[in-house]
């Protein structure tokens, strides 16, 4: 099954070895970001969810940051 | 008074036979059997080979308990001082069997145990924490280097001398971190090494990186409106009181948590138990690390078939390789047995 690795250092994630890598907002909060509404913020992270289905659904033939 | 050895050797060198023979039982003789001749020769008058077991490779990677149990009770009935294992080059089984036996002697008896590998040997890794492992070549035709390494190591340990520098002696690194004193403080040694990294020079870290393994990307999932999708997070998302204890770092255990009937992770509910990172964002909603909200709206709109109702969970906080291993193994085991066709893994 493929795995999709949501991340904010992607040097890391590169380094570990992840082959489908999206990167995310900030550390302590990579689905997120406090400064938004709430709306606004739940749209980013809505936005940052179907990238990372977009990866699950592509064909990779090796390491991917999307 | 010279030392006591046992050598642990195959059917293959006890010139018993190769792969058809590779289901003899244990056999132990007296004194030295093959390649026992070029270690008596390189021990010298210092230690001496008083007995060699010998197994089929077959027999003993299916009865790897037994053999080393065998193994033990042979070195106490011999009053063995030291266990010899191969060399076993690059034979797979050869060289875990080396390992089983040698690991065990170490662990129950606290003798010293040599053994010689090449490096891509699965012994190397199974055992270096515990059995002090020669570098060899990949055949027999490095027999006449490995042996002499071996048996220089073997009478170093049962001296009770430390061997300080492995790499230098040929030592596969057992992964031990001794405080060192220099005269030189660690800014300077830092400045060398980076002119010398500048230079384009070789130069040697004081602490190597673990090397990190690959694997083959995955095939796509086909039909994602039909797709189980599973959440698990190194973030250390947990239910309130965090029930499994999960470390704050160099966490030893993960957590599994249903989320049967939770349409968003509120907050106080559920909290971070990292204390890699400011837990004030995630304590606050600790959807921003575990995105079960949108993930439920995406479920309800049939974007993905079904998100699978039980969420996995560590802390990746200075935790090791060698635990993030055992954990990424046994959660992917049982996402597979779950059925589940994709996973989403945030990390913080």
């Amino acid at each position: 099954m493929p795995v999709v690795h949501m991340c904010t250092i992607v040097p890391i994630s590169l380094s570990i070895g992840a082959n489908r890598i999206v990167p995310t907002v900030s550390i302590p909060y990579p689905l997120g970001n406090p400064e938004l509404s709430p709306a606004e913020e739940k749209h980013l992270r809505r936005e940052l969810v179907l990238k990372a289905f977009k990866a699950l659904t592509t064909k990779v033939d090796g390491q991917t940051v999307f | 008074m010279a030392y006591k050895l046992i050598h642990y050797i195959n059917q293959f060198f006890a010139g018993i036979g190769g792969e058809e023979k590779a289901d003899i039982t244990p056999e132990v003789r007296e004194g030295i059997v093959g390649p026992g001749a070029a270690f008596k020769a390189a021990l010298g008058n210092q230690a001496e080979i008083v007995a060699t077991f010998i197994c089929g490779d077959n027999y003993c990677a299916n009865h790897l308990d037994e053999v080393a149990a065998q193994m033990v009770e042979a070195v106490k009935r011999f009053g063995a001082d030291g266990v010899i294992a191969g060399p076993a080059f690059n034979a797979g089984r050869y060289g875990t069997a080396c390992g089983v036996v040698c690991a065990a002697v170490n662990k129950q008896l606290g003798l010293p145990v040599v053994s010689g590998m090449y490096r891509e040997s699965p012994g190397v890794d199974l055992y270096r924490k515990e059995v002090t492992i020669i570098e060899t070549s990949d055949s027999a035709r490095g027999m006449a280097k490995a042996v002499p390494a071996m048996a220089a190591a073997m009478l170093k340990l049962l001296r009770g001398e430390e061997i300080a520098d492995p790499e230098a002696e040929g030592i596969f690194p057992k992964g031990i971190r001794k405080n060192m004193f220099y005269e030189e403080p660690g800014a300077e040694r830092a400045v060398r090494m980076l002119i010398k990294k500048i230079k384009g020079e070789p130069f040697k870290t004081e602490y190597a990186m673990p090397i990190f393994d690959r694997v083959e990307p995955r095939p796509a999932i086909a039909d994602l409106s039909k797709a189980t999708i599973a959440l698990v997070t190194s973030g250390g998302i947990v239910p309130e009181g965090n029930p499994d204890h999960i470390a704050a770092s160099s966490a030893q255990n993960y957590g599994a948590y249903s989320i049967e009937g939770v349409n968003d992770l509120e907050k106080g509910k559920y909290l971070t138990a990292h204390g890699g990172y400011d837990q004030t964002y995630a304590n606050q909603d600790p959807d921003r690390v575990l995105p079960i909200d949108v993930l439920r709206d995406l479920e309800k709109e049939g974007k993905i078939g079904k998100l699978y109702n039980v969420f996995y969970t560590t802390v990746g906080n200075g935790t090791s390789v060698a635990n993030s291993r055992k954990f990424g193994t046994e959660i992917g085991s049982q996402l597979k047995a779950a059925h589940v066709d994709g996973v989403i893994l945030t990390s913080t």
